[in-house]
């Protein structure tokens, strides 16, 4: 602190001062660092070692697969890529010509996730917002059943979907015996892991997965809307479902905008529930690009095609968040 | 004027950064090390998962790993590793550098990994170490690497898919012996489907499996799955024939129950053991089977059927299946690697693992032994010696058991879903399979 505001009159050695860089009678000093530069950088200064790390840990490795998407980076190479010979935009070129078999794969993988994505964070997010908003008003046991409710997000993802695995399994699973069985839903026992069931399976999956993500958030913004509004809004007539279009909703709008592009990147990215419900290869039906990438890179040992598909995807994105954020952002600034 | 400058700097700090760290991987030097001894005492062992669990592993090599010890004073850190990771953990040891010293490799990936150039080379001079090439079965040998190339990797365990029947129920069904051609195995498994009985049990969800019966049956129609230059050929009329023989089973003749298209976890091992299905084509299956609370008296074991009687190509009746013991060429410790694999493929040594896991040792000075003259074994070692092939020792290996082997998942699952498997489907399959070779 002192080298920012030094009491005046203080005598100190010059070494000192002059390391702190704060001598008023240095002007060569003053024109480098201004006196508001100075109390601008520290902020920074402070920032510092996060940022290194952030850069380390989140951009470097990014930095690094983005160089090995225009390599050529097969089993000959992956001992010592630097070796590997560049490709240009050959990986590329190959992840985007939809009408080769390897693109088409792609582009089918893309619109499946597409798909399960947008099913999934609307499902989740509706069963969440529902819930929270239904127990907001206290009642016996809503302890217990919050607490019920979040079990999905707090048990280990391989426990529960190791769980789900067993349960959709076709001979003996319990999810065949329930509605085949016992209610008789179905002609025969259909498979869930294999074949088209395996995209339904996949999204209940999934949302069993992040509901309760979206509920926890959406049930604290909640708390934060003033009961006044909901009284003023009774006084003046308001039924139950005016209350929460006139009042919930635009009041979780900011929370909204931000759980719901949460959800959507997570989903999108999702990989552990997909690779431990099936395994390496996933049924076409459910062939999510995070399965997919792995399985262009690991599985076939070409991490350069592989890498030119995640570059792909980072792109794709980047761009939806920023379109997402503008729109969002330009929406509420229209509402205040 | 403030902020664009604070903004550059930082711009600049992060590109500085990122290049740093770009520079700094990409250049993979820490890989280029050859072997040394810089750490005479100690040795990474990965092993694959041979026991019924990774605590068998555990129980089975502790032992044998402290006796190591005890005679060279070098102390091998184990870790077993499950099948499904395997390969992966591999890979990013290969690209990292930091991986174990010696490991085991499934044999079919002795050709892929040789490629990286990861693997030591036994050449002359390391075989010698271990008592010579001669030591080891040549189908053994043929499996550990390309052709006209020193070895990259020494044959530890050996395996061969015979035909496990249930006994029992081949009584019951009025069969007197074990089929000897695929007509046969149909007819007979015909008999054998009785309401929740079934003829045979397919792992029909794993792609892995399915390649090798794919393999097999593929040798039976005189198809190869690449030509002699290593370009993949998965969609010949023998790969046809081949893939839609297998997938049959379950689809056409229907002697396979429809659920084993989604198994993938040793499901058939299971079934067959509890008697739900008569049949299993397996490798080795004595320790699982013992698990699965199946007595060895219940069971019998015969080669896996041609489709005709007579020799040569046409009469393989199994890959050579199998674990390779490779060393690391960056490793630490190259003097203690090479010991440990002497040790490993020892006379002793061999006896002892291969009667533990049921296996078939590759070294032929230790086959000569009572735990290895069990009928399933003598039948299997036959099968190994006289009627088996070695997968493809090409690169792209690894890739054809992937996109084969998924193309018959995805069969399997239509047959299951109540779809016709026609040669036109198989040929599609198979043809999409190809394409996807681009290299």
């Amino acid at each position: 602190m002192t080298t920012l505001s030094p009491p005046p009159g203080t005598s100190r050695p010059a070494p000192a001062a002059q390391a702190a860089g704060n001598e008023p009678s240095l002007p060569r000093r003053r024109r480098i660092l201004p006196d508001r530069l100075r109390r601008a950088g520290l902020p920074y200064l402070l920032l510092l070692p996060a940022l290194v790390l952030e850069l380390l840990i989140h951009l470097g490795p990014m930095a690094v697969g983005v160089v090995m998407s225009f390599k050529e980076l097969t089993q000959q190479y992956i001992r010592n890529w630097g070796e590997a010979p560049w490709a240009g935009t050959d990986n590329f070129g190959i992840a985007v010509d939809v009408n080769a078999p390897v693109g088409e794969a792609l582009l089918h993988s893309f619109l499946v996730t597409c798909a399960f994505t947008v099913l999934a964070v609307s499902l989740a997010w509706l069963l969440g917002v529902t819930a929270a908003i239904l127990m907001q008003d206290s009642f016996r046991g809503r302890g217990v059943l919050r607490a019920l409710f979040l079990t999905p997000y707090a048990l280990p993802v391989y426990t529960a979907v190791i769980t789900w695995s067993f349960l959709l399994q076709r001979d003996g699973g319990m999810v065949n015996h329930v509605i085949h069985d016992q209610l008789g839903l179905t002609d025969s026992e259909p498979f869930w892991l294999i074949g088209d069931n395996s995209f339904a399976a996949l999204v209940i999956v999934a949302v069993w997965r992040t509901w309760p993500f979206a509920f926890l958030i959406l049930m604290a913004a909640l708390q934060n809307i003033p009961r006044e509004l909901y009284e003023a809004a009774q006084v003046d007539g308001a039924g139950m479902l005016q209350q929460i279009r006139r009042i919930t909703l635009p009041s979780l709008r900011p929370v909204n905008q931000v759980l719901v592009l949460v959800l959507f990147l997570w989903t999108f990215n999702d990989f552990n529930v997909p690779y431990i419900l099936f395994g390496k290869s996933a049924p076409e039906a459910a062939d999510l690009i995070s399965i997919h990438i792995y399985q262009a890179s690991f599985v076939t040992w070409d991490f350069g095609s592989g890498s030119a598909m995640s570059v792909l995807l980072l792109l794709f994105l980047l761009l939806v968040t920023g379109v997402y954020l503008l729109a969002t952002g330009a929406g509420r600034k229209r509402d205040v | 004027m403030r902020r664009s400058r604070a903004r550059t700097a930082v711009t600049a700090t992060l590109a500085a950064a990122m290049a740093a760290v770009t520079a700094a991987c990409g250049g993979g030097s820490t890989t280029n090390g050859e072997g040394s001894n810089d750490k005479p005492k100690e040795l990474t062992y990965w092993a694959s998962n041979q026991g019924t669990s990774i605590a068998h592993d555990k129980k089975v090599l502790t032992p044998e790993l402290k006796r190591f010890e005890k005679q060279t004073g070098i102390k091998v850190k184990l870790e077993v590793i499950p099948w499904d990771s395997l390969l992966d953990r591999i890979l990013a040891a290969t690209s990292s550098g930091q991986g174990p010293d010696v490991l085991n490799i499934g044999n079919t990936w002795s050709a892929s990994l040789q490629a990286t150039g990861a693997l030591l080379p036994w050449d002359k001079k390391n075989m010698a170490k271990v008592g010579g090439a001669d030591r080891f079965t040549p189908s053994a040998l043929a499996a550990a690497g390309a052709p006209q190339k020193d070895p990259a990797a020494l044959p530890l365990y050996s395996l061969a898919y015979g035909l496990y029947y249930n006994k029992k129920m081949f009584e019951d069904a009025g069969i007197d012996e074990p089929p000897a051609t695929w007509d046969e195995l149909v007819k007979d498994g015909k008999k054998l489907t009785k309401g929740d009985k079934y003829g045979i049990a397919v792992e029909g969800g794993d792609p892995v499996e399915n390649a090798h019966h794919a393999f097999i049956l593929g040798k039976q129609h005189g198809a190869d799955f690449f030509d002699s230059s290593g370009k993949p050929q998965f969609n010949s009329d023998g790969a046809v024939k081949a893939v839609k023989q297998y997938v049959d089973l379950l689809a056409d003749n229907k002697i396979a129950p429809p659920g084993n298209a989604e198994f993938a976890k040793r499901e058939s091992v299971r079934d067959f053991a509890k008697g739900k299905s008569a049949m299993l084509l397996w490798q080795a299956a004595g320790t699982s089977l013992k698990s699965n609370g199946m007595k060895p008296d219940e069971y019998g074991v015969a080669p896996i059927p041609v489709q005709a009687p007579g020799s040569g190509e046409k009469g393989t009746r199994s890959m050579v299946a199998g674990i390779n013991l490779a060393v690391f060429k960056n490793t630490d410790n190259i003097d203690g690697a090479l010991k440990f694999a002497k040790f490993m493929t020892s006379d002793k040594e061999q006896r002892t693992l291969n009667a533990e896991y049921g296996s078939i040792p590759p070294v032929k000075s230790a086959q000569s032994d009572k735990a290895f003259d069990t009928p399933d074994l003598k039948v299997l070692r036959e099968v190994l010696t006289t009627s088996s092939a070695p997968l493809p020792q090409v690169p792209d290996e690894s890739k054809f058991e992937t996109l084969v082997g998924n193309a018959t998942k995805d069969l399997f699952a239509d047959a299951a879903a109540g779809r016709k498997v026609t040669t036109a489907s198989v040929k599609k399959e198979l043809t999409a399979a190809q394409q996807q070779m681009r290299k």
